[in-house]
C-alpha cells in the first residue's frame, strides 16, 4: 500500500449560505497522479484551494502525513510549503524577474543559501525549458512560459504534492501542449499530482486516477478508463457527453 | 519693470535667493521622504488581515482609529493653519521649536496625510493573486509585502510622490507665516528693503520654476530606471 500523503475527511465549505463542498472524502497517494474533472461551479477548484487554505474549509479535517493540519496549533506556512501550487492566472511575482521568481520563497522561506536556491532554480528552469530567461520580466513573456515559470517556481520549494489548478485554461490554444508537455514529463517523473483540469485528453493519458466532481460532492472516481470511458453513474455521462460535443 | 532692475536685483542679492531656494528645496525633499515613510507605515497598518478575536487585533484596531484621525486632521485644514498651531502652540507650552525643523514636521505631517491614502489605494491596486501565489510558497504577511507587494507598490506610487514633492516646493511658501527663511520669505525681505516688488518677486517665479521642472524631470528618469530595460538578455545555452 503507497503512504497516503493528503487525506481528506468530511471536509465542507461554504460561503455564506452557499454550500460549494459537501462532505468531501477523498485521498492522494505519494506518486499518484489524480486529476479532478467536472463542470464549473462543481468545485473542483474551490477543494484544490481548501487542501493549500487559500480557502478556509468550514468543517471536517485535511490530514497531511497522519496530521490534522486544520488544528489551530497547527503552522500553516510550514505546511504550505510541501505544496507547489500552480494557479490559472500564472501570478508571477511582478517585480522579479524569471529567476528571482523562483529563488525568493527558497531564500526566505526556507532559508536556504543563495547559491543553492539560485542553482536548485535554474535546474527547475532546464526542465520547464526556461532557462534560457532567467533575466527576463513577467510582462515579457507570454502566457505560455509564465505558466512554465510558475511551474518551476513551485517545484524550486521541492513540494511532496504539486498542485495545478487549470493550469491551461487562461491560454492561447497553441499554448497549452508546452505546458501540458512539461506536466507530462513530471508525471513520468514520479511527482504527486492533483490537477485540476477540463483537458479529458490529457487527464485520460497521464492520471492514475480520476476523480468526477458535481455541485460540491465527488460523483465517481476510479482509473481514467473507469471514470471517462465507462462512467457508472448518470451525471458522469451526461458530462463526458457535454464536453465530447464541444 | 526692466530687465535692467531685475540683473541689478539678482546682482545684489543673488546669496540670499540662492539660500532661499536651498531652504525651500531642503524643507520639500526632507518632508516629501517623511511623508513617504509615514503614508507607508499608515498603508501597511491599514492592510495587516485582522485574524479573529484577540487583544492584538484590538490594539490593532485603537492604533488604526488613531492614524484615521491624524490623516483626517491633516488632510481637513490649511497647512498654514498647521503651521500656526504647531509651531505657535507648541511655544505657548514653552517648547520652542526651531523654525525649520517645525516647517519640516508640519509639512512631513501633511504630505504623509496625503501620502497615506496613495499608499493604500497602492496596495489595494496590486492582484489578488501576487498575495495567492506568495502564500501558497509559505510567505507570511509581512513577507509578502516586503518582497512582493511594496516594490510594486513603490512603483505605482512614484508619480503622485513625485506630485507631492512639486507641490511641496511651492507650498512650502506658506511656512513664511512662521518666518522660515524660504525662498518666499526671503524673497519678502529683498523687496521690503528695496520697495521693487514685482521685479523681486519675477525672479522668485523662475526659480521656483526652475526647482519644479527639474524635480518631474529627474522623477521621470527615476521611474524610467524602476521600469526597467524593454528588452531582456536570452542567456546562450553553454556546450558542455
Amino acid at each position: 500500500m503507497m503512504e497516503k500523503v493528503i487525506d481528506i475527511k468530511h471536509l465542507n465549505k461554504s460561503f455564506g449560505s452557499h454550500e460549494v463542498l459537501k462532505d468531501v472524502n477523498f485521498t492522494v497517494k505519494k506518486g499518484e497522479v489524480v486529476c479532478l474533472i467536472g463542470s464549473s461551479g462543481s468545485g473542483k477548484s474551490t477543494l484544490l484551494r481548501c487542501i493549500n487554505l487559500l480557502e478556509t474549509p468550514s468543517g471536517g479535517e485535511i490530514i497531511y502525513k497522519g496530521e490534522n493540519i486544520l488544528d489551530d496549533k497547527h503552522d500553516i506556512k510550514q505546511y504550505r510549503t510541501h505544496l507547489g501550487m500552480v494557479f490559472q492566472q500564472f501570478n508571477l511575482f511582478n517585480n522579479h524577474n524569471v529567476l528571482k521568481n523562483c529563488v525568493v520563497g527558497q531564500q526566505k522561506v526556507l532559508k536556504r543559501s543563495k547559491e543553492e536556491a539560485k542553482s536548485n532554480a535554474l535546474k527547475y528552469l532546464q526542465i520547464v525549458g526556461m532557462d534560457q530567461y532567467v533575466n527576463a520580466k513577467p510582462r515579457q513573456l507570454s502566457g505560455g512560459q509564465k505558466q512554465r515559470v510558475a511551474i518551476a517556481r513551485a517545484l524550486a520549494m521541492d513540494p511532496e504534492v504539486m498542485l495545478f489548478d487549470e493550469p491551461t485554461s487562461a491560454l492561447d490554444p497553441e499554448m497549452v501542449g508546452e505546458v501540458l508537455k512539461v506536466m507530462r514529463q513530471l508525471a513520468d517523473e514520479g511527482h504527486t499530482m492533483l490537477i485540476v483540469t477540463h483537458e479529458m485528453e490529457f487527464a485520460r493519458e497521464v492520471s492514475d486516477r480520476v476523480v468526477f466532481m458535481d455541485k460540491g460532492v465527488i460523483v465517481e472516481e476510479g482509473s481514467p478508463d473507469q471514470v471517462l470511458v465507462n462512467p457508472t453513474q448518470e451525471r458522469t455521462k451526461e458530462f463526458l457527453k457535454r464536453t465530447i460535443k464541444q | 519693470m526692466s530687465l535692467d532692475i531685475i540683473l541689478s536685483i539678482l546682482k545684489e542679492n543673488w546669496p540670499s535667493y540662492l539660500r532661499g531656494a536651498y531652504m525651500t528645496l531642503l524643507i520639500a525633499v526632507f518632508s516629501t521622504i517623511i511623508g513617504a515613510l509615514i503614508g507607508l507605515f499608515i498603508g501597511v497598518m491599514h492592510t495587516i488581515p485582522l485574524r479573529k478575536k484577540s487583544i492584538k487585533s484590538v490594539i490593532l484596531k485603537i492604533f488604526n482609529f488613531i492614524l484615521t484621525v491624524y490623516v483626517e486632521i491633516f488632510r481637513g485644514t490649511p497647512m498654514i493653519v498647521q503651521a500656526m498651531v504647531v509651531y505657535y502652540g507648541l511655544y505657548a507650552y514653552g517648547i520652542e521649536m526651531d523654525r525649520f525643523v517645525a516647517a519640516i514636521v508640519v509639512v512631513g505631517l501633511n504630505t504623509g496625510a496625503y501620502m497615506a491614502e496613495y499608499v493604500r489605494g497602492g496596495i489595494e491596486s496590486i492582484d489578488k493573486g501576487q498575495y495567492e501565489a506568495a502564500s501558497a510558497i509559505g510567505m507570511g504577511h509581512f513577507q509578502t509585502m516586503i518582497h512582493v507587494v511594496l516594490p510594486q507598490v513603490f512603483r505605482n506610487i512614484l508619480p503622485a510622490t513625485g506630485n507631492q514633492l512639486i507641490m511641496n516646493i511651492k507650498d512650502s511658501a506658506v511656512l513664511s507665516v512662521i518666518s522660515v527663511t524660504e525662498l518666499f520669505f526671503t524673497t519678502k525681505s529683498i523687496a521690503g528693503a528695496n520697495f521693487r516688488f514685482a521685479e523681486s518677486f519675477i525672479i522668485t517665479v523662475v526659480i521656483y520654476l526652475i526647482m519644479t521642472f527639474v524635480a518631474s524631470r529627474l522623477l521621470r528618469i527615476v521611474e524610467k530606471r524602476m521600469d526597467g530595460q524593454d528588452a531582456y538578455q536570452v542567456q546562450v545555452k553553454r556546450e558542455e
